[in-house]
């Protein structure tokens, strides 16, 4: 599987991390490489195999609809990048 | 003073041989000492871990011993740890003061053990070699040109330099067998949920799994016993009984069905470890085991369905890094996307980058079908593989790695050559089973591990096993000459 440039820069935006023309052509060839490995999976007859998702098969544990948490709104924000007010500070959205 | 186990420790500790803060000040020494030529530490601890060992003599004075009480040990830096940096050795954490403790280190601390550091790693853990790491590489102490293994290299090269009598690590795809294999220490991945995942910094959730690395199989018991059980902080946690890993260990041999597959001496084998293994195993028959060819059909697809599902949670794991609640965050974003991606893109290292992707084009639309979904039929295959084998055999053995450690630089140029490193131990991660490697010998100098699989929550008995055969050998009180 050969990937293309503008397929690099498509995976990129969607995984939202910014990738240079010089890293572009970094991943080109080892971001193949790594698709074609797992084509090898082609091999195998999967029909009539169930998805494993748990490897223990173990079921979702539920418990009662109660507060557990207390509030640690500023011990969160104590270390955000920027945050003040109880409020996280990024670019501006709607103009 | 620093080629005890836990075990032995902890009787000089319990006779007032030696105190908690001279074995805490002896090994912060040597890891000042070696820091420069191994980096096996991102953070070392000097005042905590002495008014822990501090307190710890204190708790031993007044009778209150638990096993590890008094015993310095090193952390792995993917476990929260309060008010001490917590990196997963990546700049996108470098200034991560985690604001909770993870339940592994929480119960490490009620236990009165010492904390010395955090150890490197492959950033995020994804890696083999300990090469990812924003930190830097990380040397093996058997050959400093060489690496220590990952993703759990830092704490594998600290036990085996003798900076820490223990320390813990975590196992994706082999992060904690295959480390211990290439520098000579013992490691275990328990079955899938034993160990909870609070506090531990997500790679891939239905795979991560926290074990000990230590000096011998009894060592890795002790560890367990306080590591392991159920916790409802983790959705994933398995609840069941408490057990006493060490419970098996006198148990003799006799009557052991061990279990070879084909599939694990291969092509990619180098040869001279395949003798060395077999002459484990060979011991093994000696002393009443009896060997049967067992087969595991799809383990050459494993690492295939592995670079899928693993990547796949990754993506989805690692999204939380976004640079607005914690973490890196780029200078003068222009806009929120422009935000994002650039944080991301500057706080993030390649191989992390890469997985990312992989991970985003296989659960992307149009692909989720044939890649996601296909790994995850193949994982219940290679499950069932197991299931098959372990019905006519007790434990499974094989080599942890198909070579002993390679040299630093040799294989990061080619991610399949790297990724290659792990094909003994990925299907185990993939089947949630518990594994351990422990050291069977040496090639060219370099320590070769041997690996037991078992069957689940079957800890007891590998470490029964591997104990039972640190009884015979002496291949783990071995210590690389410059750290004796």
């Amino acid at each position: 599987m050969i990937l293309s440039d503008a397929e690099i820069r498509k995976i990129a935006h969607l995984a939202r991390i910014e990738v240079s023309d010089e890293d572009v052509a970094d991943l080109q060839p080892r971001l193949s490489k790594i698709l074609t490995m797992i084509e090898h999976m082609d091999s195998v007859n999967t029909d009539n195999v169930a998805p494993l998702s748990h490897p223990i098969d173990a079921v979702q544990r539920l418990r009662l609809d109660e507060v557990t948490e207390v509030n640690q709104r500023d011990t969160f924000q104590a270390i955000a990048p920027n945050a003040a007010h109880g409020l996280y500070f990024v670019p501006l959205v709607i103009e | 003073m620093h080629n005890h186990t836990i075990a032995e420790l902890r009787k000089m500790l319990d006779t007032k041989q030696v105190s908690s803060v001279e074995l805490t000040q002896h090994y912060l020494k040597r890891i000042h000492q070696h820091q420069n030529s191994l980096n096996a530490f991102v953070t070392v601890c000097d005042e905590t871990a002495l008014a822990q060992a501090a307190a710890a003599d204190k708790r031993i004075q007044q009778g209150q011993i638990e096993a590890l009480t008094g015993i310095p040990m090193a952390q792995k830096d993917i476990f929260c740890t309060q008010g001490i940096k917590t990196t997963c050795g990546s700049k996108m954490l470098d200034n991560f003061i985690a604001p909770y403790e993870s339940t592994v280190t929480q119960k490490f601390l009620d236990a009165g053990s010492v904390m010395l550091g955090k150890t490197n790693m492959d950033e995020f853990a994804m890696g083999s070699s300990n090469e990812t790491s924003f930190y830097g590489a990380v040397k093996n102490p058997w050959d400093l040109e060489t690496v220590p293994g990952g993703s759990s290299g830092g704490s594998s090269a600290a036990v085996a330099a003798q900076l820490a009598p223990a320390a813990t690590g975590t196992d994706t795809g082999g992060s904690i067998r295959q480390p211990a294999a290439l520098t000579g220490i013992c490691g275990i991945k328990p079955t899938y949920g034993s160990v909870s995942r609070y506090g531990m910094i997500a790679f891939a959730s239905s795979l991560d799994q926290a074990g000990p690395m230590g000096k011998s199989a009894e060592d890795l018991g002790i560890l367990l016993n306080t590591m392991a059980g159920f916790d409802p902080k983790d959705s994933t946690s398995i609840e069941r009984p408490k057990t006493d890993y060490n419970a098996l260990l006198t148990q003799p041999l006799k009557g052991l069905r061990i279990g070879v597959p084909k599939a694990f001496f291969n092509e990619h084998l180098d040869s001279k470890m395949a003798d060395v293994i077999q002459t484990a195993i060979k011991l093994y028959e000696a002393q009443g085991a009896t060997i049967h060819d067992v087969e595991l059909p799809h383990n050459d697809v494993a690492t295939a369905a592995y670079y899928v599902i693993a990547p796949a949670e990754c993506s989805s794991n690692l999204s939380r890094f976004d640079g607005v609640r914690y973490g890196y965050r780029c200078e003068n974003p222009k806009n929120l996307v422009d935000l994002y991606q650039r944080s991301r893109g500057e706080g993030f290292g390649a191989e992390v980058k890469r997985r990312i992707m992989t991970g985003t084009y296989a659960l992307s639309s149009g692909f989720y079908d044939a890649c996601y979904l296909k790994a995850q039929k193949i994982r219940r295959l290679i499950r069932q593989d197991f299931l098959d084998a372990f019905k006519t055999v007790d434990v499974i053995m094989g080599p942890t790695s198909p070579s002993t450690a390679f040299k630093i630089g040799e294989r990061s140029k080619d991610p399949i050559q790297m990724y290659l490193s792990d094909m003994y131990t990925i299907a185990v991660n993939l089947a949630g089973l518990p594994g351990a490697s422990i050291p069977a010998g040496f090639v060219n100098d370099m320590p070769v591990g041997l690996q037991i699989i078992g069957n689940y929550f079957d800890e007891a008995r590998i470490l029964n096993v591997a104990h039972q055969y640190q009884l015979l050998t002496d291949w783990h009180l071995q210590a690389p000459k410059d750290f004796k």
